[in-house]
């Protein structure tokens, strides 16, 4: 138990690679069908974001456990551009991209824990958690 | 990964069977497009019984697909979308306004052509 599984985001596969490995751990951690697909979205959109913004970078994901519960950790870092004001990115529809902005605030909705650093020119780290209930 | 796209008199008849990697997915946009044009059609159904994740790249390109098969004048019908699926859209905030759904693509169809014969 809690092994860590990496996956690199280089190319657009990765972003495949990315929720196929997600939706497996979650499966096996014993989440039901709409946890499994909260989850596996939330890694698409940040296996997503590293792609777009920060041309490469990792998603890695864990079982956690904590005070009798247990959990599945989505971490996603890059040593991208950063984002300037963290405030902005978190609203509903904010994009530089011509997208629709749902991404950052919608992984926040689809987790449970959820946070965020990012330092311009240094990259972005961002933790979920999701916890079975 | 090409999507097979298959006609039924003035109709087109989609169910999208793989896993929607980037490309899949404009390569799709595409070909719809192409196929409404070359058959002249009317109607479409797209049917997602076997999409287990839609995210949001994912149902932009679909909600475009929409807009612009309406251009084009066909009316698009999505089916089949999971409940999963659809708690997880509206989770993300995403109610892909103004689409046209049905059940599975049996009441697709029937929903299509009722609007597009009355
Ligand atoms: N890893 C990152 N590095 C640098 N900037 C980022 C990163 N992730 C997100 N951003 C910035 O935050 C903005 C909001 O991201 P978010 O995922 O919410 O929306 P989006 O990617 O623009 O559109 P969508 O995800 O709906 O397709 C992005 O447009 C981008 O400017
Ligand atoms: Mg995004």
């Amino acid at each position: 138990m809690q092994v860590q599984t990496r996956v690199d985001i280089h190319s657009e596969w990765g972003i495949v690679a990315a929720r196929q490995a997600g939706r497996k751990l979650a499966k096996e951690i014993g989440f039901g069908s709409v946890d499994q697909a909260r989850i596996t979205t939330a890694i698409s959109e940040l296996a997503r974001n590293i792609y777009l913004y920060a041309n490469q970078g990792e998603i890695s994901i864990e079982e956690v456990a904590s005070a009798g519960k247990r959990g599945m950790k989505v971490v996603a870092s890059d040593r991208g551009p950063g984002i300037k004001d963290v405030r902005s990115v978190m609203e509903d529809g904010f994009t530089t991209s011509g997208g629709l902005g749902a991404g950052l605030p919608g992984v926040k909705r689809l987790m449970d824990d959820f946070d965020i650093d990012s330092e311009e020119e240094e990259g972005t780290t961002i933790i979920s958690i999701k916890w079975l209930r | 990964m090409r999507i097979p796209i298959l006609k039924l008199y003035d109709y087109l008849l989609i169910s999208i069977q793989v896993e929607l990697d980037d490309q899949t997915v404009l390569q799709f946009q595409e070909d719809v497009l192409n196929k409404i044009h070359q058959e002249g059609s009317r109607g479409v159904v797209i049917d997602l019984t076997s999409v287990e994740m839609v995210d949001s790249y994912i149902a932009k390109v679909l909600g475009d697909v929409v807009d612009m098969s309406k251009l084009m004048g066909a009316k698009v019908v999505l089916t089949g979308i999971q409940p999963s699926v659809a708690i997880t859209l509206i989770d993300m905030g995403i109610t892909l306004e103004d689409v046209a759904t049905a059940l599975d693509l049996e009441q697709g169809l029937e929903k299509l052509q009722r609007e597009l014969e009355g």
